[in-house]
């Protein structure tokens, strides 16, 4: 795979993306063969892992449990055990990289993604004071995760402001939010009565672990009511030449930020209120696919499928590689962190 | 002078301030021999060790952050912010847990790898290419590399809850419950940083204006880095072996010396000695009032305090210094 992956990026990518017709209008051939790679090996991952697990089945019969019309054992383990973390890691993943995706490119910044500017543990900030106030539920955290991230988000946009935003300067002012708001999470859970924090703490830590139908499904309905906000992806490519550019197209470009700002916003809110924050998804996931893709901008649709590829496999590694299940996003840490030091480290090469 | 003033009544507090709260009086004459009643004993067993913990790690946090940000040339650099602490931690975790390390002097021999190989590690990622790397891929590096290490650190304790048990709140970074036994080890040989980071001052002077500069000028760039980077190592490792990772401590304090000090880096260094264990002292003073009957860690409480610096500092500085 890696070294496959290197192969790939290391071809000049003019020579690649030639345009060939597609339905509805022109997409670059490489990109495409990446999307359709992409989700293939997904479905062939979401197979494995439905597969694996105290009671070990083969790829056959995970295929017939999920097409089965009798409820025998095997399938209630499948369909109704097995299925929702599944799905659930392929859906948030994508969601998480089409965030991230849009961010980024707004921010026209790799490192603009919702993660790096402390959303997460913002949430995680406005969850822990909704239930300590309001008091546990599931309404309480998702609505507090929401108020706390993007308040976060807001902050630390304002705080890295000053005569136009600087990448470093957004990525060094949110690192140390960051820093403050985990301060303030670990006082308020050492201090918070023992039921709120143990359900804090379980949420925190971003876990696939407790999905099941009963959660997944309003998570899925809640992203399904934002998934009209993709209409606004060509202003958004229209954004990517320049404001100025974009004007003289016909786009209105301050209401169209606005629109993706909230559409991007909403997604990682609701992500991060199921399963609790998961780092490094949204801002790897975008440029993991737009360096398979070779284009220039930032492929929204192969994010999305790369977005839930990763998810999937990381949730994989938590699962079953430890002799305990981890929480997911401390592998996404790790990967992400990982990935991260390559970028660095590859950006650094170009230079000399 | 001042400073020593303030390190005084920062000691004085730190013996005098928490559940039980004995009035400054009391705690001299129970220094000096004179009193043995039950807060005697509170005073000698508690939080006389605790005390010496916090000048010595914070001591050490201060010079170490004040010789990074020497070294490197970066006004962001703290041994926590650059992983070095993550390291250190890392090494612990495995060695501990995996190894089956026990014992002061293993301990503090893994926290020194651990924090010799991270910073080694970030500073070539951070310094790859061909301008020599800047200020802010130094400091990506190293958040990225501590996510990476934290990240496996708390996967290790994860596994095994019961033998990592005191784990979970040493990486908070607290002074409560240290083991003092460390002290023996770790006392002197941060006495050794000290004194190394104050002998390499005048070349760290030199290099404050430029290698090519530094060696027209007659500094050896190359021996003064790599005795730098041994400092850092000596006193990152004692500081994370004996308190937990505690970040912003070496950030903070060579910023609020060198606007009263200036930039003669002996002077820095030799200030940092002395006011880093203030703000660690208060710091962990603080987190014994904030919230009664528990207590906060005194990493928790720099990082409040330290995260807002950092903040400032960014914004204040044009975006080619960084």
């Amino acid at each position: 795979m890696s070294a496959e992956l290197a192969d790939r990026t290391s071809l000049d990518p003019r020579s690649e993306s030639l345009p060939v017709p597609l339905i509805g209008g022109w997409v670059p051939r490489r990109g495409v063969v990446v999307a359709v790679a992409s989700v293939l090996l997904t479905l062939a991952l979401a197979v494995v892992a439905l597969g694996f697990g105290d009671l070990p089945l083969s790829p056959a019969e995970v295929v017939q449990a999920l097409f089965a019309t009798d409820g025998g054992f095997i399938t209630t383990v499948v369909r109704d055990w097995r299925l929702p973390r599944v799905l659930g890691a392929v859906v948030f993943g994508g969601a998480l990289a089409i965030s991230g995706a849009i961010f980024q490119s707004l921010t026209r910044n790799p490192l603009g993604s919702p993660d790096v500017i402390g959303f997460a543990t913002g949430a995680y900030t406005g969850a822990l004071i909704a239930l300590t106030v309001i008091g546990t539920g599931a309404v309480s955290l998702s609505l507090g995760a929401l108020v706390g991230g993007l308040a976060t988000a807001v902050v630390v946009y304002l705080l890295a402001y000053r005569r136009g935003m600087q990448g470093f300067r957004l990525i060094i002012v949110g690192i140390a939010v960051t820093a403050m708001l985990q301060s303030v999470n670990l006082f308020l859970l050492l201090r918070a009565q023992e039921e709120v924090a143990m359900a804090a703490s379980i949420w925190g830590a971003g876990s696939l672990s407790l999905m099941n139908w009963g959660t997944l499904l309003p998570a899925v309905i809640a992203l399904a009511v934002c998934l009209p906000g993709l209409l606004l992806v060509p202003q958004l490519r229209q954004l990517e030449l320049g404001d100025d550019a974009a004007a003289a197209h016909g786009v209105d470009v301050e209401r169209s930020r606005l629109g993706l700002v909230l559409f991007a916003v909403a997604l990682v809110a609701i992500v991060t209120a199921a399963t609790g924050p998961i780092a490094f998804v949204a801002l790897a996931a975008p440029q993991v696919a737009r360096r398979l893709a070779g284009s220039a901008g930032i492929p929204i649709a192969g994010s999305a499928f790369i977005g839930a590829l990763l998810l999937l496999s990381a949730d994989l590694i938590a699962q079953h590689t430890l002799p305990v299940d981890v929480p997911v996003g401390i592998v996404t840490v790790v990967l992400g962190g990982f990935y991260l030091l390559t970028l660095l480290i590859q950006e650094a090469r170009r230079r000399t | 002078m001042v400073l020593l003033v303030a390190l005084a009544a920062a000691v004085l507090a730190s013996l005098a301030v928490g559940t039980r709260a004995i009035p400054p009086a009391e705690v001299l004459q129970i220094l000096l021999g004179n009193d043995t009643g039950a807060n005697a004993s509170v005073i000698n067993d508690l939080r006389v060790p605790r005390t010496l913990i916090g000048l010595v790690a914070g001591a050490a946090l201060g010079v170490s952050g004040a010789l990074i940000q020497a070294v490197t040339r970066n006004p962001l650099a703290d041994p926590g912010i650059l992983g070095v602490n993550a390291g250190a931690a890392f090494a612990m975790a495995i060695g501990t847990g995996l190894a089956g390390v026990t014992g002061s002097f293993g301990t503090l021999a893994l926290a020194y790898a651990g924090a010799f190989g991270a910073s080694v590690l970030v500073y070539a990622i951070g310094s790859l290419g061909a301008d020599g790397g800047s200020p802010v891929r130094l400091i990506l590096a190293g958040v990225a590399l501590g996510a990476v290490l934290a990240g496996i650190t708390s996967a290790i304790v994860l596994t095994d809850r019961a033998r990592f048990a005191g784990m979970t709140a040493w990486q908070s970074g607290s002074l409560l419950d240290r083991d003092v036994g460390l002290l023996t080890w770790a006392g002197p040989l941060v006495l050794l940083g000290l004194g190394v980071a104050l002998a390499i001052g005048s070349s760290l002077n030199a290099i404050a204006l430029g290698d090519d500069l530094a060696s027209a000028l007659g500094a050896r760039v190359v021996r003064t880095r790599v005795f730098a980077v041994l400092a850092v190592m000596l006193l990152a490792g004692s500081a994370t072996a004996l308190a937990g990772p505690i970040s912003f401590v070496g950030l903070m304090v060579p910023h609020a010396v060198r606007w009263i000090v200036g930039p003669d880096q002996r002077w820095i260094i030799a200030h940092s000695v002395l006011a880093a264990p203030v703000l660690l002292l208060l710091a962990d003073v603080a987190g014994r009032v904030v919230m009664p009957p528990g207590e906060l860690p005194a990493g928790i409480v720099t990082a409040l305090i330290g995260a807002p610096v950092l903040i400032v500092l960014v914004r204040r500085r044009r975006a080619s210094e960084l």
